[in-house]
Formats: structure tokens, sequence, C-alpha cells
């Protein structure tokens, strides 16, 4: 069933029948156009919905009931477009990409509006908006926390509502960075030196919404309580979890990929999404965490 | 004999109105919760800002057997302060998120106010009069020069304009690691719940520093984390029976008598999913917003995004009745999910009778459902519509097709303006709608009482 009222403008794309087109090719491609068309529209729900369950700084405790909600949105969506097959399209464009040079100008959603102050002081170019999803994603709503740690930070829960360092560490041109954090970017950037020395793939740059995806759960939820030390990184997740290619968006690489074999099981998603929801990330991490939370511990001491 | 709604659709009049008009309103003083005592002679709203105004039903003037006693403002104080969690570094806001008012045992009157994460009990008492003639201070407080001093008085009471005092007795604090989304008085007027997103704590209204836990369905990893509680009510007679609505639309009933902690249900309501209307959306309009018994202690009534359900406690597999609130909204979900309206919480509410419902809805539209004809109406709330002693006209929102002088098409309604909180007196036809800061109550001019 197609969710209905959404935005028209991938429907509108896919949906002028070409001029003169055979009879017999006729129904097949309006089919396809109709299964894209829900596709597209799934994939906009999709990251629509993770741009709300973003983590930016801010001052109130998040509405747990609505992160549920949208949490359990996102599994579901995540769940279906497993069982067709999409989400290992995904993750095949993604790694081929990940070959690729620079993928950062590919990322889903309307990173623009969210990034805009990382990436400035990154450098790096500023991605495409994704125009159904628009501005409206990190307007002035509830947002969820992100729980920065994984690795089991004590201070976890604290910093990951006052730094800023969380998600650019993990995340840096992707996610929830409001512009109130402006004036903490140069301690990002020094992060992120850090980090690139101990990045041992591209990952650093890589990480994006599925990657936040898979932590989403523990990150909304984890904010709340002080959290054990979560198991450490499985490399196969890591790969999983690469960045998404503004590619798929091409009709004929989804409907490509739809006839292609799945490389992955559907079950290393489907336990990422549902229970540990550990970090992707390989041995960077670790280099990574270990400064951050020394950072931490630093920044409650002096109490800022 | 007239139909209560009936009379309500033609005859309901405004009473009073908040602020002027063009007023600009702050964000503090957006209405949260509206709530009438147990004899309707008081009304209580909070705000944003943690403010609490009580509204006293003036008596009813005798020279005039068909007037009705107005509402006028009684007392205004702060009852909740914004607040930092230092542990967390996160604010804690001072919205009050729900009022209940505990039945009158002495001339004085007590509620119950909480924000996210405090329950304060106050007392509301009158002072009118005031001791004169003290021996040792004159009337203006000053001692007396004791020389001047010759006899001995007794000091009496005199008479002198009212005072209302407001006063906080306790303060439950500490409880709840979640947000408090509801509290609810027991019928033995000694204990009261609190209950958060994720746990139901039960307080003796004496003792602060101890509550005892009675619900509990944290799970043990936060990542598994599927299903929160949204609202929780005792039951109206029954001290030992309380009910609790869930995100995924499921009721539960508990027994306290069954365990100490209540996290297996004594019943399970649920309605079937119906699986030609299942979307990606179907989860969230199926979470409850409000649940409230029915006088009787029969029934239950359930918001969920769309629709207002009537269960009977003896009926577990599906509700009773279900009325539809807004269904034109339901091919707008995704724009409402995208704006975020598809998390709005209506609350609803029963007639002293619980032969009619009333729910809120957008552009300042409310809803009463009556149970026994299937008739409903539909209201607004606003300036123009509600001068004083007008009479409220039924509104209708078309869909495309035949559409009639009035009617306001789906496309024009107004998402900001949204009624989500509602009260209906206990006893008469009288109604209190709150929308955004302001507060309109209605009264059926005609026909006091309820019928059927």
């Amino acid at each position: 069933m197609f969710p209905k009222g959404t935005k028209r403008k991938f429907s509108d794309s896919g949906d002028e029948p070409p001029a003169g087109s055979d009879d017999v090719n006729q129904p097949s491609s309006a089919a396809v156009r109709m299964l894209s068309s829900y596709s597209l529209q799934r994939q906009s729900l999709l990251d629509m919905s993770l741009i709300k369950l973003q983590l930016c700084h801010m001052l109130v405790e998040p509405n747990l009931c609505r992160s549920v909600l949208i949490a359990n949105t996102v599994r579901q969506i995540q769940e279906e477009m497993t069982q067709d097959g999409t989400w290992q399209i995904m993750t095949q464009a993604l790694s081929a990409a990940n070959a690729a040079a620079q993928c950062s100008a590919d990322r889903l959603v309307a990173t623009e509006v969210l990034c805009r102050q990382t990436e400035a002081a990154q450098g790096e170019p500023a991605p495409k908006p994704f125009p159904a999803v628009g501005s409206e994603g990190c307007s002035a709503e509830e947002v969820v926390v992100v729980e920065e740690e994984d690795e089991g930070v004590e201070g976890g829960v604290i910093m990951s509502t006052v730094s800023p360092q969380a998600p650019t560490a993990y995340l840096p041109s992707t996610f929830g960075i409001d512009p109130c954090w402006e004036e903490e970017t140069g301690e990002e950037e020094d992060e992120d030196e850090d980090s690139e020395e101990c990045a041992s793939g591209s990952e650093e740059g890589d990480n994006d919404r599925l990657v936040e995806d898979s932590r989403t759960a523990e990150q909304v939820f984890g904010t709340f309580e002080i959290k054990n030390p979560a198991p450490s990184p499985d490399p196969a997740l890591e790969e999983l979890f690469s960045d998404v290619d503004a590619s798929y968006y091409d009709l004929d690489t989804v409907l490509t990929g739809m006839q292609s074999a799945p490389k992955m099981g559907p079950y290393d998603l489907l336990e990422s999404l549902s229970s540990h929801g550990p970090s992707p990330l390989s041995s960077s991490t670790s280099c990574r965490s270990d400064l951050n939370e020394l950072d931490h511990i630093m920044e409650i001491i002096v109490g800022s | 004999m007239l139909n209560p709604i009936q009379v309500l659709c033609s005859d309901i009049t405004s009473l009073s109105l908040e602020p002027e008009p063009f007023a600009s309103y702050t964000e503090a003083d957006i209405i949260s919760t509206v709530e009438f005592n147990h004899t309707g002679e008081l009304l209580a709203t909070g705000d944003k800002g943690g403010r609490v105004v009580i509204f006293q039903r003036e008596p009813e003037c005798k020279t005039e057997p068909f007037s009705q006693g107005e509402y006028n403002v009684y007392s205004t104080f702060q009852s909740h302060e914004p607040e930092f969690d230092y542990l967390k570094s996160l604010e804690i806001e001072e919205k009050i998120n729900k009022i209940r008012w505990l039945p009158q045992q002495n001339a004085a009157h007590f509620l119950l106010s909480t924000n996210d994460k405090t329950i304060k009990l106050w007392k509301v008492s009158e002072r009118d009069k005031r001791p004169e003639g003290y021996n040792l201070k004159d009337e203006e407080g000053r001692m007396k020069d004791l020389s001047t001093v010759t006899s001995l008085q007794v000091p009496v009471l005199k008479p002198m304009d009212l005072m209302v005092e407001v006063s906080p007795r306790r303060v439950f604090a500490n409880a709840h690691t979640y947000h408090v989304n509801s509290i609810s008085v027991n019928s033995d007027h000694e204990t009261y719940m609190s209950a958060d997103d994720l746990r139901i704590n039960l307080w003796h209204l004496g003792i602060t520093d101890r509550s005892f836990n009675i619900v509990d369905i944290k799970p043990v990893n936060m990542e598994d984390l599927t299903e929160v509680i949204t609202a929780a009510e005792f039951h109206p007679h029954h001290c030992n029976l309380f009910v609790y609505s869930s995100s995924k639309g499921t009721l539960r009933l508990c027994d306290m008598r069954e365990s100490a902690l209540c996290d297996k249900h004594s019943k399970l309501f649920e309605e079937p999913e119906d699986p030609s209307n299942r979307s990606f959306f179907s989860e969230i309009i199926s979470s409850v917003s409000d649940v409230k018994f029915s006088h009787s202690g029969r029934y239950l009534l359930t918001r969920d995004y769309l629709t207002a359900k009537v269960w009977d406690l003896n009926m577990e597999n599906k509700p009773l009745e279900i009325y539809q609130v807004h269904d034109y909204l339901r091919s707008k979900l995704c724009s409402l999910y995208e704006n975020d309206c598809i998390f709005d919480k209506f609350e609803c509410a029963w007639n002293g009778s619980d032969s009619v419902i009333m729910t809120g809805a957008y552009n300042n539209f409310f809803r009463m459902f009556d149970r026994n004809t299937k008739r409903d109406v539909t209201l607004e709330a606003s300036r123009e519509s509600s001068k004083p002693r007008a009479v409220l006209k039924p509104r209708r929102v078309c869909q495309g097709g035949k559409r009639r002088k009035d009617d306001i098409s789906v496309d024009s309604l107004d998402f900001t303006k949204k009624i989500l909180h509602t009260a209906w007196h206990p006893t008469e036809n009288i109604i209190a709608i709150a929308a955004t800061n302001n507060l309109y109550i209605f009264q059926d001019k005609l026909n006091q009482e309820m019928h059927g």
C-alpha cells in the first residue's frame, strides 16, 4: 500500500509515459514505474525518519514515545526492504561507490542543511540536498540526543548531549550538526584529524545514515541510561554500513540491482538492526574512542 | 425529552473567553491541561510556563433562574519552575502535563499537578476573616508601646476581602527517570499513581520519600525498546484496578491484588489489525494518546490519532464502538508525519452520564459523539464563532464532492490550531476547551441536566 500524501517530486519524474511506446512494453513499464515510485516513496520515508531521529545539540530531553515510534517505523521499512532485496542492492551500490573516489557528494537527505557548519569546517563539498525532506529535518522540534560512545564510556550519556564530537567523529558530515555547535568546530576538526590517522580504511568519511540507523535504537534510547560497553564491532557489519550512493536513485540502478543476487544474507542486517547495534566501525574507533573518552572526562571535570 | 447532543449543537453558548483579541501570546501561555474538580465548581488549567489558573463558577443568580453561573478566575499560581538535570545536562520543562483534583474532604481544595519529573500537591484555601484586636501588635503589625496597653482584650475575627491562598503541601520528586504523562487519584482517596514512559509508581498522598513501582516495561537492553506507556488511570470505583495504554495501541487492565508488580495484565484490550489498511504509519496512528474510564466504570474511552474508541471492560478482543474523528486525514499521513502532527496527543472526555464522548481535532475543531443516537457534531472554538452568548454553529469538513457553504476543505485546515485538551463538567452540560493559549467554556443554555 502506498503511503499517500508524499511529495510528488519523485513520482512526477517517473510518471510520464514515453511517447509512442509499445503496447507490449507499456503495462510492464507502468508497473515498474509504480514499483519504483513506491520504493522511492519508501526511501524518502526512511530518510525522513532517520533525520527525525538525528541527534543534535538540544537542551530538553527528547520525547521517548515519538522516538520509539519513529524507530519502529524505520525498522519496519528496513525489514521490508530486506525482504524484497532492495537493502542488498543499496549495500552493493555502497561498496561499489566506496571504491570510487568521493562519495560525500552523494549523500542522502538534506544533509546540506544539517551539516553546513561541519562541512565548511572540514572543507568537504556540500552534498546535494534531498528534495523530499527539504529543510524540515532539523527544525526546532525535539530530536533525539545521540549517545556517543558505544564502547562504554561511563560518561557517555552525559557527553552525548553536550559534546558535538560524537557525531562528527563517527559521521563527520552527515548528522545532526546544529548550527549552535558552531563554536566547537575547532574541536571537531582536531577530532577528525586524529581519527584519520587511526582510520584503516576509507570508512572515516563514509559513515552515514545506515550506520546511524543501526545504532539508532541504541543511541536513541541509550541516552536515558548509563550503558554498559557494547560488544566489539563486527567487520562484516562495517562493510554493510558503508556509504549510500545517491546513484541508487537512478531508476536503472535500482532495476538492475533487483535482478542480481544479493551478496549478503538478510540475517546480518536484521541482527544488526534488532539487538546489539554495535558500532560498525573498525579499529579506527578504538583510537578515537580513547581520545573522546579523555576529552569527555576533561569536560566533566572542567564543567563546561 | 431532548437529545443531549441535539441540544448541545443548537444551544451551546460561550461564556468566558481568555485574553483580549489580537493579544500576542508567548509559548508559556499555551494551555497544556484542563480539569474540572469533582463538583464542577472549580476548573483548573495548567500551561507550558508552569502556571496553574483556577476558575470558579459563580453561584447562579437567584433572580434569573435560567442564567448559569460564569467561570471567573479564582486563583493563579506558579506550580513548577524550569529545572536543570546536572547529571544528564538536560533541562526539565516546567510545563504542566496533568492536573488532577482530589475529592474534597474539608473546606480546602487539593489538587495534584505534575511536570515531566515532579508531582506536587497543592492546597487551595480561602481566607475571608482575619483576627483583629491584638494586645501587643497594632493594626499594622507593629509592636505596641507597652505603656499604652492598659487592658486585656481577646482578638476577634472580622470579615475581610476574600483571599485565596495556595500552598504546596507535598512534593513527590525523584521517582521518575522518564517523562510523567499521567497521574490518577485512586478511589480510596489515599493513594495515587504517576505514569511515565516506562514505569508506573504508586504513591501515598502523605508520603513523599517513597513510592512503589507497580508497572515496569523497561527492557534490559534499551535497544530492544519498542513500546512505551502513553496514559494510565485508576478505576473510578475499584481501588485495585487500573488501566494503562501503550504506543502500540493496546490497553492493559491490571489488578494490584494479583501481584506487587503488575507487569502481567489481567486483561489485554487490543483490536486486531486490519490488513487491508496496513501502512508504514499503522503503528503510529494506533498509538493511544489518552484513556478514560467512564463514570460508571464499565467502559473505557481511548483516543488514537484518527479515532476514538469505546471499550467494554468485559470484552477484550475488540472495541464496542469506533468513532472516526477525522478520517479525511488518512490519506495525508505522510505529510502529517513529516510535520510531526502525527505525534499529536489528543485527549478525550465523557459527559456526566456516559452518553456522549468528546475529543479535539485540528483547525480548532472539536467533535462530540452521541453513543445512543450515533449522531455526531463538529464545532469550532474560535473568537469569531464564539462571541459571548453566541450559539455555536456546527462545522463540516468536505473532502471534495458536494461542498456546502461554510464547509472547510481538508487542505485548508490549520494544523497549528489543535485542540488537544478538553474537559467535561462532571454533571452538567458544560465543557472546557483549550485552544492553544485560549480557554473556551461552552454551556448548554436550555438543558442543564443530563439525559439518556
